[in-house]
């Protein structure tokens, strides 16, 4: 993608005149667009190597697989989040929809593994889906769409749970307990789940058709409609992903956790764009990768962990700190892209 | 002939839309009193009346707010943490006297609001993320300053959250002035034209040579403003400070107010009378959902409804 954007950028600075050295404009763009996708990596390297360097017990095999395992939920999120921000939208529903597939999980989990992995998938699909037509085909903004959609989630959640009263648990007998609890080489099957879809999702936006269409949409969407791309077959099918994924996440989540906690989910829409934004992915569309998403989630989670083992830090600082961070990151895109077009 | 008799009922139905989203708030607002006077016993004493009002306060005040955010062209998401931070910071500041700490909370949403405005105004910032930003950091650092729920035990406070003259309380009296106010400088001033002339077109307002950024960063300050001045009535009317819990979801409500009332979400344009009808009707569509033992899921459950209707009704119109 950073060929598509750049190559027309340079040739146009090639044909204006009195232009400064092609050679130079070209070696800073590639600083450019280096910063833009590998400033979340560089930045987590460092916070690893202060980390490992500053406390012991950052590098122990319990922490990390603690970390690995608490980062697998979030990197589900925002592997959804992904799509819809590549396509130029927003998904503010994903926080509470991720509780109530974890909810709908665990009471489905009493009739069986089966039930409790399609209830909560068909459920949070159907609200990605509505979400989908009501911005795609009725054109209403993706934020206010996706807001009420989290209003729906919840109260859909509380009724489904006497107001919030009733938890329910998952047998840790059942197959789908073990789920969430089984090791595999040492690491959660959550972590291998993660990975796998991660996988899936980088091969289908980078090589799939659908893919080449989320980027066109949130590149230029007229430009994509007169391209003959199906713009809101696109969009409906990047929120429909974005509710699966939520509603998935929510499910191991219940499994790993052996129960439908009603109160998990709060301001997770906000650390999974977070993630997304600070690995390189741009809000205003048409740019962005899978695995910056997935720099982004570990290193918001090693930032967490750090406050954590500063231990007399409360854990207010870490929402400080992401938000100071998120704030960075959006100032340093902003600057980068002006760059760029400017070039 | 047909194609005169079309264009006629095309018109009608612009016109039905019009008058729908112009005064359809006011309309849902006669319609939800008159089925609570028919419906609801009780609900025609003056208690009840000062209890709604009570209630709507702080809604609608981070609602003005959001409403000069929206006719920019943009939006203020970080409203409730704001909130969150005014009661903290009202609580730790409450030994130097009211006045100073009512001051000091009112300082801190400008300083918020001056960071929302300053990355959305100089560095051109999306509106949704600086204040996405500024939410999840403004609420952090409303716990950090005040970990826990504290009681608030000030006369001072005590009688603005119970006091009231000839029989309305400090706390309406508030909201309705600063209603007035907002009113009047969107209407009558020049700074309420250029902010109207940048949420329609940002790049024709700054060639017109508009003061962009001096607006587009005052819209935000205000914004922050109004929000801390919320946090203090909440928090008299509680009596207690709760940064943990105190303004989640307010902008949710607050952008509800302003869609209801008839302000396009894509700017440009503000019906401060508007706000206060929706902010009202929201109000009274809880109250009226609790008080026939509808549980609170339904409540959220209709919210939801009532945004997305009020949103796709907005939009009919932004189209012609």
């Amino acid at each position: 993608m950073t060929t598509d954007t750049t190559e027309p950028a340079a040739r146009e600075k090639d044909a204006s005149p009195g232009a400064e050295q092609p050679q130079g404009a070209t070696r800073s763009e590639r600083l450019t667009s280096l910063a833009q996708q590998h400033g979340a990596l560089v930045a987590l390297l460092v916070m690893v190597l202060v980390a490992s360097l500053s406390f012991d017990s950052f590098l122990t095999g319990d922490n990390l697989e603690n970390m690995a395992v608490s980062s697998a939920f979030l990197a589900v999120v925002a592997l959804g989040m992904t799509f819809v921000i590549i396509t130029g939208g927003i998904d503010l529903s994903v926080g509470y929809v991720f509780a109530l597939g974890g909810v709908l999980a665990a009471w489905g989990s009493q009739y069986g593994t089966l039930v409790a992995l399609i209830l909560p998938l068909a459920v949070c699909g159907l609200i990605g889906l509505v979400n989908g037509l009501l911005i795609a085909r009725a054109r209403l903004a993706p934020f206010i769409v996706t807001l009420a959609a989290m209003l729906l989630a919840r109260g859909v959640l509380l009724s489904v749970t006497d107001e919030g009263s009733t938890t329910y648990l998952v047998d840790k007998d059942a197959f789908f307990a073990r789920l969430g609890q089984e090791k595999l080489l040492g690491i959660g099957l959550p972590v291998w789940i993660t990975v796998a879809l991660f996988g899936l999702g980088a091969l289908v936006l980078r090589r799939s058709r659908f893919g080449q269409y989320v980027y066109a949409v949130g590149g230029n969407e007229d430009a994509a409609a007169l391209m003959g791309a199906p713009v809101a077959r696109t969009k409906i099918a990047v929120y429909t992903l974005s509710g699966l994924c939520a509603g998935l996440a929510g499910a191991l989540n219940a499994a790993w956790l052996m129960s439908g906690v009603t109160i998990l989910g709060t301001g997770m829409e906000l650390e999974a764009i977070s993630a997304v934004v600070i690995g390189g992915t741009l809000l205003t569309g048409g740019f962005g990768f899978i695995s910056g998403s997935l720099v982004g989630v570990l290193l918001l989670k090693v930032i967490q962990n750090v406050i954590n083992q500063i231990g007399s830090l409360d854990s207010a600082y870490q929402q400080v700190v992401s938000g100071a961070f998120l704030a960075l990151v959006v100032i340093a895109q902003t600057w980068l892209g002006r760059r760029r077009r400017m070039l | 002939m047909t194609e005169l008799t079309l264009r006629r009922s095309e018109l009608d139905r612009a016109r039905v839309l019009r008058l729908l989203q112009d005064y359809g708030v006011y309309a849902g607002v006669a319609v939800l009193i008159l089925v609570n006077v028919v419906l609801t016993p009780n609900f025609v004493s003056g208690e009840n009346f000062r209890t709604q009002a009570v209630q709507v306060a702080p809604v609608m005040i981070v609602a003005l707010g959001m409403a000069l955010a929206i006719g920019s062209q943009g939006i203020d998401l970080s409203v409730g943490s704001v909130m969150a931070l005014s009661t903290s910071l009202l609580s730790l500041y409450l030994g130097y006297g009211p006045w100073i700490a009512v001051l000091v909370a009112v300082i801190g949403g400008m300083v918020i609001g001056l960071a929302n405005g300053s990355l959305i105004a100089f560095i051109g910032v999306q509106p949704i993320v600086a204040t996405l930003a500024l939410m999840v950091a403004g609420r952090g650092l409303a716990l950090v300053l005040l970990p826990q729920l504290k009681d608030v035990r000030d006369p001072g406070m005590a009688t603005l959250g119970s006091g009231s003259v000839l029989g309305i309380p400090y706390l309406v009296l508030i909201a309705v002035a600063l209603a007035i106010a907002v009113a009047f400088v969107v209407r009558r001033t020049t700074f309420g034209r250029q902010l109207l002339a940048i949420g329609d077109s940002r790049p024709a307002a700054q060639l017109a040579g508009l003061p962009v950024r001096r607006v587009l960063i005052i819209v935000y300050v205000v914004s922050g403003a109004l929000a801390a001045v919320a946090g203090v009535i909440a928090t008299a009317r509680l009596t207690a400070s709760d940064p943990t819990s105190l303004g989640t979801l307010m902008e949710l409500s607050a952008i509800t107010a302003v869609v209801v009332g008839g302000t396009p979400l894509s700017g440009g344009r503000v019906r401060i009378g508007g706000t206060v009808a929706g902010a009202v009707l929201i109000q009274l569509l809880t109250a009226t959902l609790i008080k026939h033992d509808l549980p609170p899921s339904w409540t959220q459950i209709a919210q939801a409804v009532v945004i997305v209707a009020a949103v796709y009704a907005a939009r009919e119109r932004g189209k012609r």
